[in-house]
Order: C-alpha cells, then structure tokens, then sequence
C-alpha cells in the first residue's frame, strides 16, 4: 500500500481517533499516516452488528412466545454467550443453560436474579419481565 | 506527574512494548521492530472455536508474547504480575505510579468507556499504558489513539478484571531496566524474532496455524457458500475483515508492518536480502487487502455466486504461496555481523 492510498472513509472512529496506517512513501520507504476510515471494514463491522441485531431480535420473540427465559435476551443485549456469563456471575454454564427455561426462571431466588440483573445493568423488575406493557412487535 | 510521551502505534501490544522500552530511555525500538523481534506475524484459524458466532481467526500471535519475547531477546529483565483480588491489583499499581513507573495492563475492551460502542466487544487482549493519577483519574496512554484519555478508578479496575476469554485478571507488566541493550544484542535479537517467525509460519505443526492455516482457510471458504447460505458466510467473511483490517493490525493484517520491520533491520543488517523480502511482505499486505475488497462485494449482497467465493478462496492461496516463499527467502539469508 502507497501512502496516497490509505483510504480516508467515512467510520464509526470518526470522531474520536484516527488510526495508525503503514504505507510506502514518494521513495518506496516505510512511513506512518493515519485513516480517517475505510469503507470495506466500516461495512465488515455494520455486517457484524447487524447480525447482533438479528440474535437480540430473535433472543425478544423467544422471551415474547414464552420459549426463553428473559436471561437469553439480556445476554444477547450484551454481546455475552454463556461461557462469558458464566464468568461474571460464577455460576455453572449447565445452571445458566437451565435458567434459559421460562419455568426455572420463574422460580429463581431473588439473589441470583440480582446476580443477573447487576451483571446486565438493568432494575431487578425489568430483568424478569422486560417486555411488559410494550406492545409485541 | 510522569512525563510519558505517548506516541501513537497501529497495535495496541507493540505500542506499549516500544512507548515504554521508550520511556526507559531505549529509543531504538520502534513499533515495527518490536513486532518483528516479538515474531509477532501469524495465522490461525482457531478450529471449534467461535468469537462472535463466526470462526475465530488471527493475524498475530498470542497475545503478551510480542512484550515479553522483544524483552527477552534483548535482554530486559520483566515484571509481569497478575492478581486474584482487585484491590491489591489497584494498590500495585499506584505504587507503581509513586514510584513514576508507567505500566503496561492487560484490559478487556467491552468496557472500556473511552472506544466508541460500536467497537466494543467481549475482547479481553487490549493493552494500554497507565501513567500517571490525578484527581482519582488514571491517565491513561492507549497506543492506538491519537491522544491519551483518562479512566476512573472504578473504569480502569473494571476492564482489567473483565471476565471471559483471555480474561486480564489485572495483568500488568513492565521492563526493569538494568543496561541498555547495545547494538549487537539489537543485531542478535532481530536475527532471533526472524528465525522464530519462519519456524511459526512454516513449520508449525497441523493444518490450522502458518502458512498451511491460510491454505486450510481459503479451502472452508469456498465451502461457505453452500454450507451456509451467502447471508451467513457473509457474516463470517465480515469477521475475517475485521481481524485482518480491524484497529489494530496497520492494515493488511500485520503483513505492512512487518514489511517495515524487515526494511528497518535492513539499518541494523546490511543485507540486500531483507529489502527484497520486505517488498514481498508489502504484496503480500496488498493481496491481503484486494481480498478483504472482494469479501466486501459478497457481504453488501453485491455479488453471490460460488465463482466470487472462489476468487475470495484464490486470493489466499496467492498470499498463502507467496508468505511460503517469503519465509523460505528469510530462513535463507545469511544474516551474519
């Protein structure tokens, strides 16, 4: 890559730093300037949002439909899998998989709820029913 | 107050690795000669393992080797702690601070308040400088921003006790300084990273990792068409743009930084060899970026045929064959002083 060709896209960076490019200069040595963006890889990372979207989109339905505790979409929200929930909250991964079941949940103790709902910056109330008075959409 | 210059890095680990050497007065190691003599170019493709739901594939080696191998092969001794409880991982490093050391932490990026939330993910292998507290403020050098930013107390323990993958458990890290490393040590050291790196390319074993990995990579992705749908290989191409390109790698992968690095061990070496590999490293951040074009076309819903997955899959073969022959080029060399 020449240094007239470090791309200067539009990005999410855009506002708060540019980024570091190695290019070759006018002599065919190495130097350094910075992007303010490239629009192949601002595309990659809405591509990869947008599946984001898509999991927290379904994670709602399965809540919504009574399939899936709340603690899956919560999850979802927060970019987790149950590996990195397991983490923060010290619970089992198979204890995590039973508390996806809408039957389970109901009947969790209100310590591990706060567990959940401190891990997932959300009131207590609303973790365990997130959707109420929203209308279904 | 710790008078830190921060200098901005394309990556985060070889920035911290050459600001601080820096600080402690070594003002030989750039950015790309910390990465060369880490032997910090790579590829893995990470069987069974997903990050974000798409395969998980690196450019680099694992992270907190690029610090501590530069270190090591020029003799700097280390210290590298990590800690169970997150008090003591704070009262360790403000004792640092009084001392005036600036230190290099290891912090998990998803809470990291100052990156913009569209890059925030559970990626726990950031690295950034502390150096210096005011006001119950830590300063914060983080080496791929241009200026350096602040964190709170609460901020800063929070991010280097992230959970998950890689999890930080408040790893900092810092080089004790006895004697600076002398030119022939630097020669000596340059010389190792190159041998290391062409062992790690060529010769590691398995289908995954190196040269080979490329290969085995280019193979799934033609398969991802019709395995997965173009709406999902769509998704894991995106990701595999995203590491290469990504903050992070000063584009291409790591390939044009480690092009830099050949040409500036060409100062401390003299042999014509290293310029020549050095321009091949160059084509071979250019392919790397033409493929990360061509993915682009097929994740906007562009183009979708098998023949494009193909030509992606073509690609890496031509940086797969042409890496091979730029390591065999360097196991070649006579690198003598």
């Amino acid at each position: 890559m020449k240094k007239n060709e470090i791309p200067q896209d539009k990005s999410a960076l855009e506002n708060v730093s540019k980024e570091l490019c190695y290019a070759l200069d006018e002599n065919g040595n190495y130097s350094t300037d910075l992007s303010k963006g490239w629009e192949v890889k601002s595309k990659a990372l809405e591509v990869a949002w947008s599946a984001i979207d898509e999991r927290v989109f379904d994670a709602k339905q399965k809540v919504l439909n009574r399939e899936c505790s709340p603690l899956l979409y919560f999850m979802e929200l927060k970019l987790m899998d149950v590996e990195i929930v397991s983490a923060y909250t010290g619970f089992w991964k198979w204890q995590i998989k039973r508390h996806f079941k809408p039957n389970v949940f109901e009947k969790l103790s209100s310590k591990k709820i706060g567990k959940y709902s401190k891990l997932f910056e959300v009131d207590p109330e609303e973790f365990k029913d997130p959707f109420s008075g929203k209308p279904k959409p | 107050m710790i008078d830190f210059k921060h200098i901005q890095s394309a990556h985060c680990e070889t920035g911290v690795t050459s600001n601080l050497l820096f600080h402690n007065g070594i003002d030989t190691i750039s950015e790309p000669l910390a990465f060369g003599i880490g032997s910090g170019l790579f590829f893995i493709y990470i069987p069974f393992l997903k990050v974000n739901h798409a395969p998980a594939i690196s450019f680099r080696t694992m992270p907190g080797m690029i610090f501590k191998r530069t270190c090591n092969a020029l003799k700097i001794p280390v210290i590298q702690k990590k800690f169970r409880s997150e008090s003591e991982a704070m009262e360790y490093l403000d004792q640092c601070i009084d001392k005036s050391k600036p230190v290099g932490c290891q912090v998990g990026v998803y809470y990291l308040t100052y990156f913009p939330k569209e890059y925030r993910f559970h990626f726990n292998a950031h690295n950034l400088v502390v150096f210096g507290k005011e006001n119950n403020r830590y300063l914060i050098s983080d080496p791929v921003m241009e200026n350096t930013t602040e964190l709170t107390g609460q901020e800063l323990q929070r991010v280097r006790f992230a959970k998950g993958p890689l999890a930080p458990k408040g790893q900092l890290y810092y080089p004790e300084i006895k004697e600076k490393p002398d030119e022939l040590i630097l020669r000596k050291a340059i010389v190792k990273g190159i041998k290391r790196n062409v062992r790690d390319m060529l010769y590691i074993p398995g289908p995954f990792a190196g040269v080979s990995g490329i290969r085995f990579t280019a193979g799934k992705i033609k398969k991802w068409r019709g395995q997965l749908g173009t709406k999902k290989a769509g998704t894991y191409l995106a990701q595999l743009v995203r590491m290469q390109e990504e903050i992070g790698t000063g584009g291409g992968g790591f390939r044009f930084m480690y092009a830099a690095f050949l040409e500036q061990s060409y100062q401390h070496i003299p042999n014509e060899g290293l310029k020549e590999v050095s321009e091949m490293f160059t084509e071979a951040g250019d392919i790397w970026r033409s493929s990360a074009v061509q993915a682009s076309g097929i994740f906007k819903g562009r183009i979708t045929e098998q023949s494009d997955f193909d030509l992606m899959a073509d690609y890496l073969y031509k940086v797969a064959d042409l890496e091979k022959t730029a390591f065999k080029k360097l196991a070649g060399l006579k690198l003598t002083f």
